[in-house]
């Protein structure tokens, strides 16, 4: 029961998006949109588990003075085997995310938890660990993309809710986005801590 | 297990047998996605060819001749299509750079030079507000633009003092649209005027800057 509690611990305790304050990058820049958040948080998720589960693999084989470069290498390799793969065989999600797959790479999400969790973990729990912070991650932008695809253009899921002309543009660019996550934030926070 | 050791010859075994199989990996799953990315690619190219040229309608054209065009930086493909042995006009794609980079237009002409319809095929404009150009230009929408000539027609925003209602908050989206649309009008007709006196085509090239 120990994997499940940390998989429930990188969707909330350790949230990377709300309460590490990891990634922010992709968090403000594909969130126009519930759908484009939910397909980059799953992007993102795919390259943790595969990269936590390698790096936990061979964190013995690797001095510690060359771990940065080596782990950035086998992320860069991951994320760029996804890209090929979503061009090749999911082309409409691609193309709405293309330019932030890349930026997997420098997601320091991924980095982060190779360096604090799978460098020091079993396969098997830095597998999980992959799947729970992924989906934290993956739940905070959908959420934040919703809130903005709502207030923004009225739609939420591309399904339209009431006339885009009473959407707030703000929302839709990037002062929206900052003001999304800040409140998204301070709710996750009041949730959480007691008092 | 222990860990191996930071020594200079363990570094530089890890980093290169890493970085090699890193490769390794890379260049087999390049080999296995390389056809079908290319494959979908040509499939995007083919439909959208079809939808411009023949305006929804469904049916079958050939395209008979492709060129390349380099002129101010921008690189155009031009698409002669034929339907049936009758020659329906040109299709002229190219890239522009809208509120991001990397606005691709793909336009049909007829012979006159009319707009027949026109798709885009690449985007990273902002959703909801500059993404909103492929949808916002064609027939019957608020900014209509198909069967206008940009050789008669003031193709550019209204806030320029043309005759095209702009996306509501996506000038600069409506802006680089248009100039793509522009642009590639231009192109085609120095084609057709170089293929008979390329030199006229060439002054007056210049004149126009």
């Amino acid at each position: 029961m120990n994997n499940l509690k940390v998989i429930i611990n990188g969707i909330i305790k350790e949230n990377p998006a709300l309460v590490l304050l990891l990634g922010m990058c992709p968090t403000l820049g594909t969130t126009t949109s519930a759908i484009n958040g939910m397909g980059m948080g799953l992007a993102t998720m795919v390259v943790l588990m595969c990269s936590n589960t390698v790096i936990s693999l061979i964190k013995r084989l690797i001095p510690d003075m060359v771990r940065i470069p080596s782990f950035i290498v086998i992320i860069a390799t991951f994320v760029t085997v996804l890209e090929m793969l979503m061009k090749a065989y999911v082309p409409a999600l691609y193309a709405s995310l293309g330019l932030f797959i890349p930026l997997i790479v420098v997601n320091c999400i991924v980095l982060g938890r190779a360096e604090s969790f799978a460098a020091k973990n079993t396969p098997l729990a830095s597998f999980c660990d992959g799947i729970g912070s992924g989906l934290g991650f993956t739940l905070a932008l959908t959420v934040l993309g919703a809130i903005r695809e709502i207030l923004g253009s009225g739609m939420v899921f591309g399904i339209s809710l009431w006339g885009e002309e009473y959407g707030i543009l703000a929302f839709v660019l990037a002062p929206g986005a900052f003001i999304a996550l800040a409140y998204l934030i301070v709710i996750v926070n009041k949730l959480t801590k007691k008092a | 297990m222990k860990k191996l050791e930071s020594t200079l010859p363990n570094m530089v075994i890890v980093l290169t047998s890493v970085t090699l199989i890193s490769a390794a990996l890379l260049g087999v799953m390049q080999q296995l996605t390389k056809e079908p990315i290319a494959q979908i690619e040509r499939q995007t190219l083919e439909n959208g060819i079809k939808k411009v040229m023949l305006g929804g309608q469904d049916g079958e054209l050939t395209v008979t001749s492709t060129d390349t065009v380099e002129k101010d930086n921008s690189t155009f493909i031009i698409y002669t299509a034929e339907q049936g042995g009758k020659h329906l006009g040109k299709a002229v794609k190219t890239t522009v750079t809208g509120f991001s980079p990397g606005l691709t237009v793909l336009t049909g002409f007829d012979p006159e030079g009319n707009i027949l319809g026109y798709e885009i095929l690449a985007t990273a404009e902002t959703p909801g507000l500059g993404a909103k150009a492929g949808q916002w230009f064609q027939k019957g929408e608020k900014g209509d633009i198909i069967g206008k000539n940009p050789g008669a027609n003031n193709l550019t925003v209204s806030k320029d003092g043309g005759e095209v209602d702009a996306i509501t908050a996506s000038t600069i989206t409506s802006r680089a649209f248009l100039k793509a649309i522009g642009m590639e009008y231009e192109v085609l007709n120095d084609d057709v005027t170089e293929a008979s006196t390329s030199a006229t085509a060439k002054a007056e090239l210049g004149d126009e800057k």
